[in-house]
């Protein structure tokens, strides 16, 4: 393996490629021992297709947490380090792979004008939302309309025009700042965005377009939200405001009653957190003086 | 029989620490069994294991320096019979970029950028303070704002905010961690009076216009969303509520440097002591003499030594910041007779700016804007522990010293304090934590940014001058100066306006600011 990517480049086979590409690929979504080569040689080109599809979210999603958690990195991440930085292929395949991803992502965010050309502000954002794999419910109407697991959904939302979408539950999608763009024209309520690995401090900056209806939002488990993304959150009139198990905020105890100060009227849910750090750092210095006196 | 157990376990567990704490311990203390059948404590007096070991040790040594000369001996090495100083920079370079603050990295990074695949440009970043204890940069308060009301001001500022956005997508590198800049999305908050009211209602158009998101609010409005506030004396208010903010300008920095390092720009600390270059005189329609300079080389100083290495270039980009003026002067420009086009230096100067640390307990929280008053006082939160930043630019007739960095802290009591307790209340209790001192590239002519290359030297590039806006404009006029070298007009901003036509023809292009 060693042998061959060293004297590589013109003269890598095509299969070969393929199979590095597939391996990469299900190193990234099954985190497993590597699979011997000629096993995934047979991968046709329909299955890697899929395979990016569905790795999008897991790639982008993936590399964030892995620099942040303190945890070290597993074997295949540190060998393919460890390979990137001694063959320039390697590190290309590498680019190319991050490339991708980015790529999808910014293909399934795209403004979607052509469908508010033909139908309207409001079925463009209902389509794209489910194009998303996300669910939303109209103005006036009590059923939600989503797209179930594998991305198919009812195409029946088309007959409600121009009716505004109130609340948006997009979590575990991948939407982000560009995406929020598509869902401008609506009187959002409610948004959920739990879990979302693309939604960051300027999307929350963002959504001041909706500070004159939103009440409900959302943003627990973004592995991406700090506190200068909630210092924006200002702008908004919220009732009702989840931010559970925030990876990146470091003193969540003090952030949670700054939040509660900065939003009086706002009920803020906030779970997840192990707040009893700080006191028992408090405690120990005492209990010692306390021995030695 | 239990006090031997217990001695053996002792010596059992003190030998365990000793061999872990040191690599080359031995062990010299077993148990022997004595004459009488029990077991003595005794001391080995044979210390044949660490000279074994220490034997070793030195072949291995051996062996790896035997190695190395063999490997230097070969014709694919570096090695040299003469020891070269590492730090000198190449004697030939593409551009020489003067000044390593975040313009000039800004600057090399797009270049590289820009020039994808011919990887043969030479780009090198002459930076004469590796600590950066002076820079501009790392001493800046660090906010991006939008509220300008000149155009390319605001455009500048809106493309540097969509870069910081997509920060990664431009400065990741593979295998390093993601760029982080802690950006606070606080927005600015500016208070205005009767007397400036109509300016601020006039740039508001203009900003909207030009695609900044801000919003105007009567006292009523400043007072129920910053309760903190006394709004005595404000007329209006003009609030951003995107794309603005403040954020660590270390890590702009150091992302810069990493990605552009990383694309081969390479990096000297030196400093340019003087330019060789050949003159060319030209005549013009009034029989005036024009001397046009092209610069040769660039001589760059090794740090705190007599060392230098003449740089041969083609083209210098002038990103030295506060010491610009300084450094065009070596090329000789501003040394003409008064009347005439080589008599206008570059009217940049150093200015020192005061920056305090205050802590305050009871100040305002979370949602504390960054706040500049009509007075011209601003402050802005700092942190989650009620620590604030705050400051004020001085009176034209009380600049002070430009010679050091020293701070003057009877400012703070005279100008700082009582404006910003009269404008926030709760600020009345506060104590002065820390503070610093650093340098505005002062255009002493309009106070904007100088970009573009200098009519009378054929290949002198300028980006400076930015008067305490050069890091909000960084990324977006490193874009400009590249298409600039590399395609020769602006592409994507045109900042024409920005160039050196209107020094030369006299027309300041002033911001109408209410401070």
């Amino acid at each position: 393996f060693f042998y061959i990517a060293e004297h590589s480049t013109a003269l890598l086979l095509y299969n070969y490629i393929f199979s590095f590409i597939s391996l990469c690929f299900h190193f990234y979504q099954h985190s497993v021992c590597p699979c011997p080569l000629f096993i995934r040689s047979s991968v046709s080109f329909q299955s890697l297709h899929r395979c990016c599809q569905r790795a999008a979210v897991l790639l982008v999603a993936r590399r964030h947490w892995g620099s942040s958690s303190a945890s070290p990195p597993s074997l295949v991440s540190r060998s393919l380090d460890f390979l990137a930085r001694r063959f320039y292929d390697v590190e290309a395949l590498l680019n190319w792979k991050s490339r991708i991803g980015k790529d999808q992502l910014r293909k399934k965010n795209f403004y979607y004008g052509y469908t508010h050309k033909l139908y309207g502000p409001d079925i463009a954002s209902a389509y794209y939302i489910l194009n998303l794999g996300g669910g939303f419910r109209f103005v006036g109407q009590s059923e939600w309309f989503r797209a179930d697991s594998r991305g198919k959904f009812n195409w029946d939302f088309l007959n409600y025009k121009d009716t505004p979408v109130e609340e948006v539950d997009m979590s575990h999608t991948i939407i982000n700042y560009v995406g929020l763009s598509n869902l401008e024209r609506q009187p959002l309520r409610t948004l959920k965005v739990q879990g979302c690995p693309e939604v960051d401090d300027w999307f929350l900056a963002g959504l001041h377009k909706f500070q004159d209806s939103l009440e409900e939002l959302d943003i627990s488990h973004c592995p991406r939200i700090t506190v200068g993304g909630l210092a924006a959150l200002r702008n908004l009139r919220l009732k009702h405001l989840n931010v559970s198990s925030l990876p990146r905020i470091s003193s969540p105890g003090l952030v949670i009653i700054l939040l509660e100060e900065m939003l009086p009227q706002c009920r803020i849910t906030a779970h997840g957190y192990d707040l009893s750090q700080p006191q028992v750092g408090g405690e120990k210095p005492e209990e010692r003086l306390e021995a030695e006196g | 029989m239990c006090a031997w157990r217990r001695l053996h376990r002792n010596v059992r567990t003190l030998r365990g620490c000793f061999t872990h704490g040191s690599l080359n311990c031995t062990a010299v203390t077993q148990w022997q069994p004595d004459r009488c059948g029990g077991l003595t404590f005794c001391q080995k007096l044979s210390t044949g294991g660490a000279l074994r070991n220490d034997f070793l040790n030195e072949l291995k040594a051996q062996m790896a320096a035997m190695k190395k000369k063999a490997a230097d001996g070969l014709p694919s090495s570096n090695w040299m019979p003469f020891e070269i100083n590492p730090n000198l920079p190449p004697e030939t370079a593409d551009i020489v970029i003067v000044g390593g603050g975040v313009m000039g990295w800004s600057i090399a990074y797009w270049l590289k950028q820009k020039e994808k695949f011919s990887k043969k440009m030479r780009v090198l970043v002459v930076e004469r303070d590796p600590t950066y204890s002076q820079a501009s940069t790392v001493l800046s308060a660090g906010g991006i704002r939008q509220q300008f009301s000149l155009l390319e001001n605001i455009h500048l500022s809106l493309e540097s905010a969509d870069f910081m956005r997509n920060i990664n997508e431009h400065l990741s590198v593979v295998n390093e961690d993601p760029v982080d800049l802690q950006f606070n999305q606080s927005g600015y908050l500016f208070l205005a009076s009767e007397e400036v009211a109509h300016i601020m209602e006039q740039n508001y158009n203009t900003q909207r216009c030009a695609g900044a998101k801000v919003s105007l609010f009567s006292p009523q409005q400043v007072k129920e969303k910053f309760p903190w506030i006394n709004t005595e004396g404000v007329a209006l208010a003009s609030y951003g509520l995107e794309n603005e903010g403040w954020f660590d300008p270390w890590s702009l920095l150091n992302a810069f440097r990493r990605k552009a390092m990383s694309m081969g720009v390479i990096q000297c600390f030196g400093e340019v002591a003087d330019f060789r270059h050949v003159k060319q005189v030209l005549m013009t329609k009034n029989g005036e003499q024009i001397d046009m300079k092209t610069i040769k080389s660039v001589k760059v100083q090794m740090l705190n030594s007599l060392e230098y290495q003449p740089v041969e270039c083609a083209l210098v980009v002038n990103a030295a910041g506060a010491f610009s003026g300084k450094l065009a002067k070596m090329v000789g420009i501003g040394l003409g007779p008064k009347d005439s086009l080589a008599g206008f230096s570059v009217p940049v100067e150093p200015r020192k700016r005061y920056v305090y640390v205050v802590h305050c307990p009871d100040g305002p929280g979370l949602d504390s804007p960054f706040l500049i008053d009509y007075s011209g006082v601003y402050f802005r939160r700092e942190g989650l522990g009620g620590n604030y930043i705050c400051g004020v630019s001085p009176e034209e007739a009380e600049e002070p010293d430009t010679s050091n960095l020293e701070v003057d802290h009877q400012f703070f009591e005279d100008k700082v304090w009582p404006k910003l307790a009269n404008r926030v209340p709760a600020f009345e209790k506060l104590k002065v934590t820390s503070a610093w001192a650093g340098f505005y590239d002062y255009n002493t002519f309009d106070q904007n940014g100088i970009i573009g290359i200098h009519p009378l030297i054929n290949n002198m590039y300028f980006a400076t001058g930015f008067s305490g806006h050069g890091l909000q404009q960084s990324p977006a006029v490193g874009r400009a100066v590249a298409e600039l070298i590399l395609d020769g007009e602006f592409k994507t901003l045109d900042l024409s306006g920005l160039s050196f036509r209107r020094i030369l023809t006299q027309e300041p292009m002033l911001e109408q600011n209410i401070v």
